[in-house]
């Protein structure tokens, strides 16, 4: 049992915040993706988990035990660093065993379990080479093995294929999540590409200038951002916001009328993604003028204008598009999400719904 | 060049040391004799060993003082750093010349005067600057990352500095090691003015050989070089082999 408490952490330098009263929770065999910006300070939540930085206040807990004040070697924990950090003055024999000669393991079980690790991740032949005599992907390959060898209780990753070229990245993230699912260690993996983060995780976190913003399944985040942020963030290409003057409840959108929740009498924000927006009859959708057409093969994607503001969509491959003219969309009601202008946050769902019914039943 | 000019007239016995043009391939008449003649001067291998004691501490001292020095200057974040760095430059600003009386003075009331243990630690002093400054660049070059690594996975931060950060620094320590003892084995003033009858080889050479014929000169000299060289030598190929230079 290594579920990971994460309690009310700041950490600041000087006067700079780097995260403020971060609380977050992963449960046992858990693997949450820690996804934001660079500088959102993942990476330095990441270190104050593995105690290799000090938070400024809050609590760190591992497996129900306070690690807050404990060094790294005591926590029970492996990492994976961004630069893999393999130490090129050993084999890769040695590097494996690392953890385990260092916790004084007998000779027999460091064999075996570096033999298991190695078998694993597929770097066999490469046992008595030394790092420097490997290519980068061979070297991310140890790195992992390295840490898998001591069968930690928990696994944090930082960035560990951001260094690797596109195609070796996507396929040693597939081979990840097989190699992790395997394992059942409880993994937090810190990374600023949302792709990585939504194909791996069980949840992501979204961090941004040093708060959580939302926490959720990789399904739920992309469809139900809990602030502009998540939505512009997650997914590409990202949510599509427009921000539309309300009319007695309402917002009138080209030939729509959409009802909106309660509680805003001005302007609200509208976001959609561009893949649940379709085109559609005149007097069923909005106006969109297309600007540029991008042919990806499995799809279309349009760039363009709509009551002055920048719009994206994604159509079929099929469809015919006029660069220039006006076209007009309809989006998928089910879909769409309502943000409060001011705050950039999502208006809850259930809520939009209910004051949405009152509004219709008027 | 100079290497070798200084061997041919080590070699080359009183006729080639004063004849010129100087003869571009060594001449036939080879002997050690002269060699030899220098190496019976009284006193010259007891002040060779002076010189190795000396020599061998001062490097001893630089490691042992410089490494941690530069360790620290390296990693730790400190209040006036940048101001420290300076300083260690600064002790090779005054000029031995002007610490000789002093020290004189300071290691005869200590009773270090006229011991290879004083002459070594002048050495230490002109020394310790390069293998601060040299041993602080050679820890930035290893990624700190390889030291977390070593921390999160069941080192101390000592165990973690004897097992992954001392090996990977040990060729330029090597390096530094060297340039230590080079300093002392060439050192001439201080040695000779903290010294009496305990006299460094250079020291000593100086003091005897204003006396003696060229030819014995050169022999001197030529002896007195192939200690540094060697070790270079010696220690560079070492440095090569060690895992390469390019390790990363």
């Amino acid at each position: 049992m290594a579920d990971i408490v994460i309690d009310n952490v700041t950490k600041s330098f000087g006067s700079f915040i780097a995260l403020a009263r971060v609380d977050l929770h992963v449960a046992d065999g858990e693997f949450l993706a820690l996804l934001g910006p660079s500088g959102c300070g993942k990476t330095t939540l990441l270190r104050i988990i593995a105690g290799l930085e000090t938070q400024s206040s809050g609590h760190v807990q591992i497996g129900r035990r306070d690690v807050s004040a404990l060094p790294p070697r005591k926590r029970g924990l492996a990492m994976v660093f961004q630069n893999y950090a393999v130490f090129p003055h050993m084999t890769v024999r040695q590097n494996v065993g690392f953890g385990l000669r260092m916790a004084g393991a007998d000779a027999v079980r460091i064999e075996r379990q570096v033999a298991r690790a190695a078998a694993l991740l597929h770097i066999e032949p490469n046992l008595d080479r030394y790092p420097a005599q490997l290519s980068g992907g061979q070297r991310q390959r140890v790195a992992v093995a390295r840490a898998l060898a001591i069968e930690p209780a928990v696994l944090l990753m930082d960035e560990p294929l951001s260094n690797l070229d596109a195609l070796l990245r996507l396929e040693m993230r597939a081979e990840l999540k097989s190699v992790l699912r395997q394992a059942g260690t409880t993994t937090i993996y810190v990374t600023h590409d949302q792709t990585e983060a939504m194909g791996l995780a069980d949840r992501i976190a979204v961090l941004h200038a040093g708060r959580i913003q939302q926490v959720g399944p990789p399904a739920e985040v992309y469809a139900r951002p809990a602030t502009t942020f998540v939505g512009g963030f997650v997914g590409s290409p990202p949510m599509n916001f427009l921000t539309l003057p309300v009319e007695n409840g309402c917002v009138r959108l080209g030939a729509l009328t959409l009802m909106s929740p309660m509680g805003f009498e001005s302007q609200i924000v509208l976001g959609i993604r561009p893949e649940d927006l379709e085109p559609a009859e005149a007097a069923e959708g909005f106006p969109f003028t297309l600007r540029v057409a991008e042919p990806l093969g499995s799809h279309i994607m349009l760039t363009g204008e709509t009551v002055g503001q920048h719009l994206r969509v994604v159509v079929p491959p099929e469809t015919q598009v006029n660069i220039g003219a006006t076209m007009h969309l309809r989006p998928r009601r089910d879909r769409v999400v309502w943000m409060d202008p001011a705050s950039g946050a999502a208006i809850r769902r259930r809520e939009a719904e209910k004051l949405g019914t009152e509004a219709a039943g008027d | 060049m100079p290497i070798y000019l200084i061997a041919l007239g080590a070699v080359g016995g009183r006729t080639v040391v004063n004849s010129w043009p100087k003869p571009f391939l060594p001449p036939a008449d080879l002997s050690f004799g002269t060699i030899r003649d220098f190496l019976d001067i009284a006193g010259v291998w007891s002040s060779a060993l002076y010189s190795v004691e000396a020599a061998v501490l001062c490097m001893a001292f630089s490691i042992l003082l410089g490494v941690p020095a530069g360790y620290a200057l390296a990693r730790f974040v400190f209040v006036g750093a940048t101001t420290y760095r300076l300083l260690v430059l600064l002790t090779r600003a005054f000029p031995v010349a002007i610490l000789a009386l002093p020290l004189t003075v300071g290691f005869i009331r200590l009773g270090l005067y006229d011991t290879p243990l004083g002459v070594s630690l002048m050495h230490t002093a002109l020394a310790l600057p390069f293998a601060v400054l040299v041993s602080a660049s050679l820890f930035q070059a290893i990624p700190r990352e390889l030291e977390e690594a070593a921390w999160v996975f069941g080192c101390s931060p000592v165990r973690a500095f004897l097992r992954v950060v001392l090996p990977l620094a040990l060729p330029g320590i090597a390096a530094t090691a060297i340039f230590a003892f080079v300093i002392s084995w060439n050192e001439v003033f201080a040695a000779s003015v903290l010294t009496v009858r305990h006299k460094t080889l250079t020291a000593y050479l100086l003091s005897v050989l204003s006396e003696s014929p060229l030819h014995v000169q050169f022999a001197g000299g030529f002896v007195l070089i192939i200690p540094s060289v060697l070790f270079i030598f010696l220690v560079r190929k070492r440095l090569f082999s060690m895992w390469g230079i390019a390790n990363r």
